[in-house]
């Protein structure tokens, strides 16, 4: 197998997995994307688990220690196996929280506190960087294997730069397809995809290496079994200790390790699919494992002694003059290694930005009036973030010298994971769990894994000297780092995992049950562990002071403009509101925080909502009703409150149409008033001049300039009065409307033309973009830019900024066309808000307005007729309206139309 | 209104479905038993070849266990659906409402 065929290759396996997952991506897009909703998918993509030090590491494993690797395979069986335990809650807790990484499920649980998102954020950075150096690692040594007949291309610099490459492809991968969108509840498509092909790859790779071994090189099980009897296999002794501690860990890690939890919890789309993987998921990993020993066997029996075990899964193949069966192996670790490396620094990078870089953000930045968008700053730092995270695993690569060192990195990491694991474990069953204590369990854990094994593994080039291993720091024996408290002979993986795991946990429970928690951690205790008892549970915020628009435009900067108003607008309709301003109840803002928790984490959610409410977020009140646990009197409460909803829902909407109906009576009496006004004022010039008119010996021009003067009046009470009739008529829907097919572009066009006459003194600025605006439409042109003129002509009006500027801005959404005229003035104060629709609704005094107030009401009809509709929208920075119109009128054909 | 005309059979199938639960929290534990049982059973006397054995042990118990829970997940699966249903520690108050 030539060495530039690998390398053409491995090439062409990678534009194909860009290809999928680009395809995928827009399939989503598309909503055309139900195989990806499978359990199947799911389960595949669970496979990120097999990486590169189990895909080939394993056989190594087998090779140098029996049947000590199935471990790694067993712990996860038993935690799937079990899943109506853990895992089940896991995920339900996932959903409801809308919880974006495991950093972020801890610090949520433990009253959104962001001191242990940071800790778990810096614990998996440290348990990663190494293992995804290890990736790296595996993957320039394979292409090494194919290398080792042409050595001058495989020079060290080479295989630096080929690990170069690896890391700058996987970087630019991850950023194009892992942060696509902000909110992490929604999934990743591509990469999903991507991984769920690249597990197929691996398995595949695998046993088709398996059978060859077994049926090709041996002669099937029975003579394979007497080979394994054989071998220096043969005398392999279980070790409990170990046996049971690998388990272990393998188990807590299955849960813990980033990457897991990004597939297992944060990309589920469905806990069904949890039925699914319970047995799938092991089924797979028996496949993974199954051929292991027997190449492990035939390996040890025909490679050249002090050949590297680690690549049996190549080299047997290759020895054997099967190259391409060599070939597909390589594919496999490269897929083990890629998806991997992925998957972790999607899930890496989203807790770093959201634990450490945005709170710093807010920190920084003098609170949430500053407009700025969150959004962009969000995704360009969890860009960066996975740069960072490939740019640490390649130094660490660089600066391991890709030595032996590496190979044990797999259960360092799994040991630093664990660390979790009591945090989490108690935090979903035990409500008497408190922050306090999980951050002693996790930093007396860590501190430990950190000492005793991470440390002395990074070698003695390294912190820890070789005098310090064998006498401790300081000459204090007990201190040494691999037999602590003077217990020597163990095994220094088992060694740490006792120990550390051990006193974690007992921090954990001491100081938990020592300490007293704060009310949003009681709430949020009682949210995680009740998760099954249908109540959200807690809702943490008091009524607030906050305005529902300053609320809606900070979740805006963070959920992007479309997604904030639909969200509002939906919980305003929850509320029997109609517009975009629900009202801020407590209920409300407990949605809207997990909304956006979704986004930027729960600490960041929590931290940005009470900047706005101000002061204390949990009332008295909540936590009586935490503390009231009585499972009857929470059932009737329940019910009642369902009752007092709908009583209240009624209520809210019953007293805003009345007071709407008052301040409408009070506002037509007083149009009848200055409509009596409007008819008189002309009607009085009109008969004053044409009294003077019948004089007889009036000079001539003086004349004409008195006709001129009552045509003009004449004219104005026309246009009253027509107005009045138009709007009478589009009321009752007997408009005849002409249905064309335009330009839409044309049509602002000759809007904006029409309204240059209103007040054309004064400076005014279009922003438009143009390619957004052509587009077809099909509806009564004449209406609708009837409308336009209207409000362009009222920005043109009623903008009070010194250099007045109006945006257009032109979106299609599926088939309807959304039209924002957005100027940069003062707005529409919220309580005018809801009449500004209103027939004779005038804001502003009757002589500047030159109108009855008829404007906005005719455009509504129109709208409406148009079989579209047109709101105020608020939070903009200025008087905003938003015109949705149907791209073609239901019901209409283009054969009928007129 | 379907369920409250059959209560016979809601009730049978709810009971079965909860037994089906117990089941499903077992089998791991039966899992963490199997697993662990050649570490009791292997005496120190080295030099037996019995690696083969011990394979065909491991896989063994590896696949009853996937087909255990392959089983339990064709039970639970409606399970899931019938949400309010599933746990069993609090006994059915809607159905009694």
């Amino acid at each position: 197998m030539p060495f530039n065929t690998l390398v053409a290759v491995s090439l062409v396996y990678v534009l194909f997995l860009f290809l999928v997952a680009f395809i995928a991506e827009r399939r989503a897009r598309r909503g055309r994307l139900r195989f990806l909703y499978s359990p199947w998918v799911y389960t595949l993509s669970l496979s990120i688990y097999c990486t590169a030090w189990t895909f080939y590491g394993a056989v190594g494993s087998a090779a140098r220690s029996g049947l000590e690797f199935l471990t790694i395979y067993l712990g996860p069986t038993l935690v799937f196996i079990g899943w109506w335990w853990v895992l089940r809650k896991l995920v339900r807790i996932g959903r409801t929280q809308r919880v974006t990484s495991i950093a972020d499920l801890i610090s949520s649980r433990y009253g959104k506190s962001n001191l242990l998102g940071v800790i778990v954020t810096l614990m998996a950075v440290a348990a990663s960087t190494p293992y995804i150096a290890l990736q790296l690692q595996s993957v320039t040594l394979s292409f090494g294997v194919f290398a080792a007949d042409t050595p001058q291309f495989w020079e060290l610099p080479n295989q630096s730069a080929a690990a170069l490459w690896i890391a700058g492809g996987l970087a630019l991968f991850t950023i194009l397809f892992g942060t696509r969108n902000l909110d992490a509840n929604e999934r990743h498509h591509g990469v999903v995809t991507a991984v769920a092909l690249e597990a197929i790859v691996k398995l595949v790779a695998l046993v088709a290496v398996g059978i060859w071994v077994v049926w090709g090189l041996a002669d099937g099980v029975g003579d394979m079994l007497a080979r394994i009897d054989a071998s220096t296999l043969a005398t392999w002794q279980l070790e409990p200790g170990r046996f049971a501690g690998f388990t272990f860990v393998s188990a807590a890690a299955v849960l813990t390790l980033p990457r897991m939890f990004q597939v297992l919890v944060v990309e589920n789309t469905d806990e069904r699919h949890l039925v699914t993987a319970s047995w799938a998921f092991p089924a797979y990993l028996l496949l993974m494992s199954l051929f292991v020993v027997p190449i492990a066997v035939v390996g040890l029996e025909r490679a050249a002694p002090g050949a590297n075990p680690d690549l049996f899964v190549l080299t047997l193949p290759l020895s054997e003059g099967w190259g391409r069966l060599a070939l597909l192996a390589f594919l496999g670790g490269f897929s083990s290694a890629t998806s991997m490396v992925i998957v972790a620094a999607i899930a890496l990078s989203t807790m770093v930005s959201n634990h450490i870089v945005t709170p710093l953000w807010l920190a920084l930045s003098r609170g949430p009036a500053e407009r700025g968008d969150v959004r962009g700053l969000v995704l360009t730092s969890r860009r960066l973030s996975i740069a960072a995270v490939l740019a640490m695993g390649y130094g660490y690569y660089r600066l391991s010298g890709g030595s032996e060192a590496l190979a044990s990195i797999g259960f360092i990491a799994f040991i630093g994971a664990a660390q979790v694991l009591p945090a989490l474990i108690g935090g979903i069953f035990w409500r008497g769990a408190t922050h306090t204590g999980a951050a002693a369990g996790l930093i007396i854990g860590f501190a430990i894994w950190l000492y005793a094994l991470f440390l002395p593994s990074v070698g003695e080039t390294g912190l820890m000297s070789a005098h310090m291993m064998d006498e401790g720091p300081f000459g204090l024996g007990w201190l040494r780092p691999q037999a602590l408290f003077g217990i020597e002979g163990l095994d220094p993986l088992i060694h740490a995992l006792v120990w550390s795991l051990m006193l974690n946990t007992l921090a954990f429970l001491i100081l938990s049950m020592l300490s007293f928690p704060g009310p949003v951690e009681r709430l949020q205790g009682v949210a995680f562990v009740n998760v099954f008892e249908g109540r959200s549970g807690a809702r943490g915020w008091s009524r607030g002071q906050a305005e529902a628009e300053d609320l809606l435009s900070m979740a805006q900067r963070i959920l992007g403009a479309q997604e904030a108003q639909l969200f509002f607008q939906a919980q305003a309709a929850g509320q029997g509101i109609r517009g975009f301003l629900p009202d801020p109840t407590p209920d409300f803002l407990a949605a809207l925080e997990r909304k956006l928790a979704g986004s930027v984490g729960a600490a960041t959610a929590h931290a940005m909502i009470s900047q706005l409410i101000g002061g204390a977020a949990v009332s008295v009140q909540d936590l009586i009703a935490v503390a009231n646990e009585a499972q009857e009197i929470k059932e009737y409460s329940a019910q009642l409150e369902a009752q007092s909803d709908e009583l209240a829902r009624t209520a809210r909407a019953l007293r805003a149409a009345n007071e709407k109906l008052t301040s409408l009576s009070v506002q037509k009496d007083a149009f009848l008033g200055q409509i009596s006004h409007e008819l008189r004022t002309p009607m009085t010039s009109i008969r004053a001049f044409s009294e003077i008119l019948m004089e007889p010996d009036l000079p001539e021009p003086v004349r004409a300039q008195y006709a001129e003067i009552i045509h003009e009046e004449a004219r104005r009470l026309t246009r009253l009065l027509d107005d009045l009739i138009d709007l009478a008529v589009l009321e009752n829907r007997k408009v005849d409307l002409n249905i064309s097919v335009a330009n839409l572009h044309d049509l602002i066009n000759r809007a904006a033309h029409a309204a240059s006459s209103t007040r054309p003194e004064r400076a005014f600025r279009f922003e438009r973009d143009f390619p957004t605006e052509h587009m077809a439409v099909f509806t009564d042109t004449d209406r609708l830019v009837q409308v336009f003129i209207n409000l362009i002509a009222n920005a043109r009006k009623y903008c009070d900024a010194e250099a007045a500027v109006l945006r257009i801005e032109v979106k299609r959404r599926k088939n309807r066309v959304q039209i924002d005229f957005i100027d940069n003035g003062a707005g529409i104060p919220k309580a005018q808000q809801g009449l500004i629709f209103e027939k004779f609704a005038r804001l502003t005094d009757t002589s500047k307005a030159g109108g009855a107030g008829l404007g906005l009401a005719i455009c509504r009809e129109i709208m409406a007729n148009l079989g579209g509709t047109i709101d105020y929208l608020p939070g903009q920075g200025g008087a905003a309206f938003r015109i949705v119109l149907p791209l073609r009128r239901r019901g209409d054909e283009p054969g009928r139309a007129g | 209104m379907a369920r409250k005309a059959t209560p016979l059979f809601l009730a049978r199938r709810s009971y079965r479905r909860h037994r089906l639960m117990d089941a499903a929290r077992l089998l791991p534990i039966l899992g963490v038993v199997l697993i662990f049982l050649p570490g009791l059973w292997h005496p120190a006397d080295a030099g037996r070849a019995e690696t083969a054995s011990a394979l065909i042990y491991f896989f063994g118990t590896w696949a009853v266990l996937i087909g255990l829970a392959g089983a339990l997940a064709r039970g639970l699966a409606p399970a899931l659906d019938a949400e309010d249903e599933a746990e069993g520690s609090v006994p059915a108050t809607r159905g009694e409402a």
